[in-house]
């Protein structure tokens, strides 16, 4: 059974476009990757998932359940984790996790004492003297300590030091082994690549790849930058060549093998291969579609 | 119940403050009254020569010299105006400060549907106006007593029911109008409070303008009328249920269907 799918979902805010047609299909049990620039209809998707906006067009089921008429159950078995997470001034983080255990008539404590402790966060403290990585960590408090069966993820590590971002997958990936499916919005393709199984890229409102998440970063190229001199004449797969004085950068899709080679026979002072920057990513697929 | 008492712990300090003000207010105005009463001759002599404004307030048909009269006026303006803009202000941001504050995300993503929103927040609303309702009229006759005067009960207990009602009735057109904004609650509870206000004393003022008395609430607040009549004006009161209905209505239809932007 899919655990999210829309048909021809749209979403217009008066005349401007929120999502347009936007088909998609996530497995159950599956971790999937949401990828889009701002405006492209990633937060209009998933908000529209949670019954927050009501499609002015087509259909979408969360568990196999239609978004209008079974707002309610959804929600009690999908734990959401917001972009920006904003909760009520002068509470205490505690006050925070059981207002939210409440709203879901439960008890949580358990759960959310393990998790605070894991993510080292402090549930005694003020809302209004927590940091932006901390307010995220009680977000994150909030979507997992009903155990819900789907996790919808909007940009989940912003904020979060390099530890507690690799706490936070590790929960993702003892939750995903244990069946729940994972629905993760990000900007971060990194995060996407390591871990998620699928992924879709959306732009102006509509997918315009989705797939196995090797297979998508297949097509896209490496950032390149050196500092020294190579004759990269003739070498096939470079974009966006751009050389500087002691170096060049550009983007490169060729054999790694055919690169290595003309590297090693130039003079190399300092080397980077990387991924490209989303936006790279991005332009890769907005060139291939237009 | 858990969005309701979510409700009352946030509302509980501008529940405090507003009654306290309002309680101490009051207090200090029957406090003064023994003091008043010395001086009736020249304080009703004052008062009937300001012309339209004696009229507006109801001057011309009570006595400053009884509790009931100077209670009417003095405290009656105290309470009206203090309990009017409490219920305005505090309905006017009930649904409207969840977006605002951009907490509505958090709030509509667990598995409450909106109605138990709107009516829990409904609750917490005539809840607080009833406490503090009941907390002013505790101190206002703990006052009168302290004076030493003997208490009107009826005269005192039908104003004090009248601008209960008057509260209710502003309570539920802020609340519809709550449902449609996502900022300026403050504003715009303020101001439609203080629209009544004013719309009631130019209904006083002016006979054209007395039809705005089947608008305002202020209208069946009148002190002059109660004490003279020994009961409120039903007829208006009904129209003012009325308001109260339809601006609960519009903010149920309007928040169910509310789209929830960023």
């Amino acid at each position: 059974m899919e655990a999210v799918k829309t048909d021809k979902l749209t979403k217009y805010y008066g005349r401007t476009r929120g999502i347009d047609g936007l088909d998609l299909t996530v497995e159950k049990g599956e971790c999937f990757g949401f990828i889009g620039p701002n405006g492209a209809g990633k937060s209009t998707t998933i908000r529209t998932l949670l019954g927050l906006l009501s499609p002015t067009s087509g259909s979408a089921s969360v568990l196999g359940m239609n978004v209008l008429r079974d707002k309610k159950e959804i929600l009690r078995r999908v734990g959401y984790l917001p972009s920006e997470t904003l909760f009520y001034p002068g509470m205490k983080v505690r006050d925070i996790l059981r207002f939210s255990a409440g709203l879901r008539s439960a008890d949580c404590s358990d759960a959310a004492a393990v998790l605070c402790e894991r993510l080292q966060l402090d549930p005694s403290r003020r809302i209004d003297d927590l940091s932006f990585g901390n307010r995220k960590k009680v977000g994150i408090v909030c979507a997992l300590q009903a155990d819900p069966e789907l996790l919808i993820l909007d940009e989940p590590t912003g904020g979060l030091d390099p530890l507690i971002q690799k706490e936070f997958f590790d929960i993702l990936s003892e939750r995903s082994r244990r069946g729940v499916t994972v629905f993760i919005s990000s900007h971060v393709l990194h995060e996407i690549q390591r871990n998620c199984t699928r992924a879709a890229v959306i732009r102006d409102g509509r997918v315009i790849a989705c797939g196995r998440v090797d297979e998508l970063s297949k097509t896209s190229a490496k950032r390149i930058s050196f500092r020294g001199t190579v004759d990269l004449t003739g070498l096939e797969g470079i974009r966006d060549l751009n050389e500087s004085g002691d170096g060049a950068g550009f983007l490169y899709n060729g054999a790694m093998d055919a690169l290595l080679c003309r590297l090693a026979a130039g003079s190399v002072s300092d080397l980077n291969i990387s991924d490209p920057d989303l936006d790279e990513i991005f332009m890769h697929y907005y060139t291939k579609e237009d | 119940m858990t969005i309701l008492r979510h409700e009352l712990r946030r509302g509980k300090t501008a529940l405090l403050i507003w009654t306290g003000v309002i309680a101490l207010l009051l207090a200090i105005c029957i406090f003064l009254f023994p003091e008043m009463k010395k001086e009736m001759e020249s304080i009703s002599e004052m008062f009937a020569s300001m012309g339209s404004f004696t009229a507006a307030f109801g001057m011309d048909r009570l006595s400053f010299g009884t509790l009931t009269g100077y209670y009417a006026i003095e405290c009656g303006n105290v309470l009206g105006l203090g309990g009017a803009f409490f219920a305005s202000l505090i309905a006017a941001a009930m649904l409207s400060k969840e977006e605002k504050g951009r907490t509505a995300e958090f709030l509509l993503t667990h598995p409450v549907s909106r109605t138990r929103i709107v009516t829990e927040k409904l609750a917490a609303l005539i809840i607080q106006i009833l406490a503090m309702n009941l907390m002013i009229w505790l101190v206002s006759a703990g006052s009168m007593l302290a004076v030493g005067e003997e208490i009107p009960w009826k005269e005192v207990g039908l104003m004090h029911l009248s601008y209960l009602l008057l509260q209710i009735e502003l309570c539920g057109i802020c609340f519809g109008i709550s449902a449609f904004i996502s900022r300026g609650s403050l504003g715009i509870g303020l101001g439609i409070a203080a629209l009544m206000y004013f719309m009631n004393l130019i209904s006083n003022i002016a006979e054209a303008a007395e039809p705005l008395k089947y608008i305002t609430p202020f209208a069946y607040c009148s002190g002059a009328d109660i004490v003279t009549n020994g009961t409120l004006d039903w007829s208006l009161v009904a129209i003012g249920c009325g308001f109260t209905a339809a601006g609960i209505a519009a903010a149920y239809i309007k928040y169910l269907k509310k789209d929830i932007a960023a």
